[in-house]
């Protein structure tokens, strides 16, 4: 069932992610009903272990995610090395080899701008621990165009460069540590009661704007 | 009706003014993409609405020569994915050394540094005097570029690991000189490529290759203009031609992919089959 609620979330995360994407993972439930598109800065070499690492902390499928493909629920998705990852509005995915942006190919800034102007205030945008600035400026158009920006809380990052870049924009809604970001993930996907979140303190308000999600 | 709703109707005209005005048609590039560059190009030029534009794009012959160029070049690196060319060297040069004449068509060439690097691994693997390798772009001043082979001396470094780890059976360094700052590739590299003009949304079959080597431009179209030039390559092929395409492109999509078989799929290197 399609709830008028959130249709996708986006994540980006670069060093220290290996470790805060294994936790992330492990919090979501099994049919998490939102695809999940991430944008990974990671060493060439590493990149072939990563599937395997995830893939036993993950109940959700994980793949690479290729040109022309349709994003569908039950995937987490992550942009191939040296490609920027787009979306299209028809929902399936778009490769570039532009220049860098913040020195990175993929560049989180790159897929948050794209999958705003898509899926508006539907779209989620997570950004975790990390060492540049790549996806302040993301964070931002998630914002402006409607969507939850939600920040891994400095203090608990291994990087806390990227996390703290975002908030210094003003581009976070909520700042939280990665046990409750998968917590309020797994709210909006409708595994767990909204009575029992608003008792626990979350703010489940969605930002206004004069956007109008007609 | 959401704001991004609306852009991307601009965009829609804009596009249309584009094609209406100067016959350059993005109309079927992957909107993504195209859309990721007017907004760029939008803040460059104060940040007015998308649809702004489109009178200027009008009037203003300056604007749009500048709007054009914005849209069109991508920057690739010497031996991009040296895994292909080592692919190309094992696979492929034999195939070409068994004709007495070889064509080659590297289409959307943009500053021709894989046209370049194509050339060298011909010459390494002795077969390029028998080759006529035809560069194409639609943009010209991507091939002026090109044809000059003059790049960044701070890519050297780059650029030689990435030979190295193509096969390279000589140094780097013997198919350049630093010149003021830059790098300036031997002359003689650029002795049998003839860069030209050609655009793959509109124009057809100029020839009959041996080889055609495309990377990395499908993937800025959408699915039904990655068909149209799938087929043009088709028709561009002698049989038993060789097709390679970037990393993450594929036949997979497309109306010829039964007319191909796979040499290398890692690689996406495809030989069309004989009839």
């Amino acid at each position: 069932m399609k709830k008028e609620g959130y249709q996708a979330i986006v994540i980006g995360v670069s060093a220290g992610g290996l470790a805060a994407l294994s936790k992330l993972f492990g919090c979501l439930p099994a049919g998490f009903e939102l695809p999940v598109i991430i944008v990974q800065h990671v060493h060439a070499k590493a990149i072939r272990q990563r599937f395997t690492h995830f893939n036993d902390k993950c109940p959700l499928t994980i793949k690479e995610a290729e040109d022309k493909e349709t994003i569908q629920p039950g995937f987490v998705y992550f942009a191939p090395p040296d490609y920027h990852l787009l979306v299209e509005r028809e929902e399936t995915f778009s490769l570039s080899i532009d220049a860098r942006v913040n020195y990175s190919r993929p560049s989180i800034d790159v897929l948050f701008e794209s999958a705003a102007f898509v899926w508006s205030s539907g779209l989620i945008g997570i950004l975790l621990t990390g060492a540049n600035n790549d996806g302040a400026k993301g964070m931002h158009w998630i914002k402006e165009y409607g969507g939850l920006t939600i920040v891994q809380d400095p203090l608990t990052a291994e990087y806390p460069v990227m996390p703290k870049a975002a908030i210094d924009a003003g581009a976070a809604d909520k700042i939280l540590p990665i046990e409750d970001i998968g917590e309020l993930l797994r709210a909006f996907s409708g595994s767990v009661d909204r009575g029992e979140l608003n008792l626990r303190g979350f703010d489940n308000e969605r930002p206004t704007k004069n956007i109008d999600r007609g | 009706m959401k704001k991004t709703d609306i852009e991307n109707m601009e965009i829609t005209l804009l596009l249309e003014a584009m094609f209406m005005r100067f016959g350059y048609d993005f109309r079927h590039y992957s909107r993504a993409s195209i859309e990721r560059r007017v907004r760029q190009f939008q803040g460059k030029s104060g940040g007015s609405r998308i649809s702004e534009m489109i009178p200027k794009l009008f009037y203003d012959e300056s604007f749009f020569e500048v709007f054009v160029r914005e849209f069109s070049i991508t920057v690739t690196d010497m031996f991009r994915d040296p895994f292909v060319y080592l692919s190309i060297r094992k696979n492929v040069v034999p195939i070409l050394k068994t004709y007495p004449f070889v064509k080659i068509w590297h289409a959307g060439c943009a500053t021709g540094e894989e046209a370049y690097s194509l050339a060298i691994v011909l010459k390494e693997e002795g077969v390029y005097d028998r080759t006529t390798l035809f560069a194409t772009d639609f943009n010209d001043a991507a091939l002026d570029v090109a044809k000059k082979g003059i790049y960044a001396l701070d890519d050297a470094r780059k650029f030689t690991a990435n030979y190295q780890a193509a096969g390279g059976r000589s140094s780097f360094s013997e198919y350049y000189h630093a010149r003021y700052q830059a790098m300036a590739l031997n002359k003689a590299l650029a002795e049998n490529i003839t860069f030209a003009n050609h655009n793959l949304v509109t124009d057809s079959v100029f020839g009959e290759m041996h080889l055609i080597i495309c990377r990395n431009v499908l993937i800025y179209f959408d699915k039904a203009l990655q068909d149209r030039v799938l087929n043009l390559f088709c028709d561009s092929l002698v049989h038993g031609g060789i097709l390679c395409l970037g990393t993450k492109e594929s036949l997979k999509f497309s109306t010829v992919g039964n007319r191909f078989q796979t040499i290398d799929e890692d690689a996406r290197i495809y030989r069309k089959k004989a009839l």
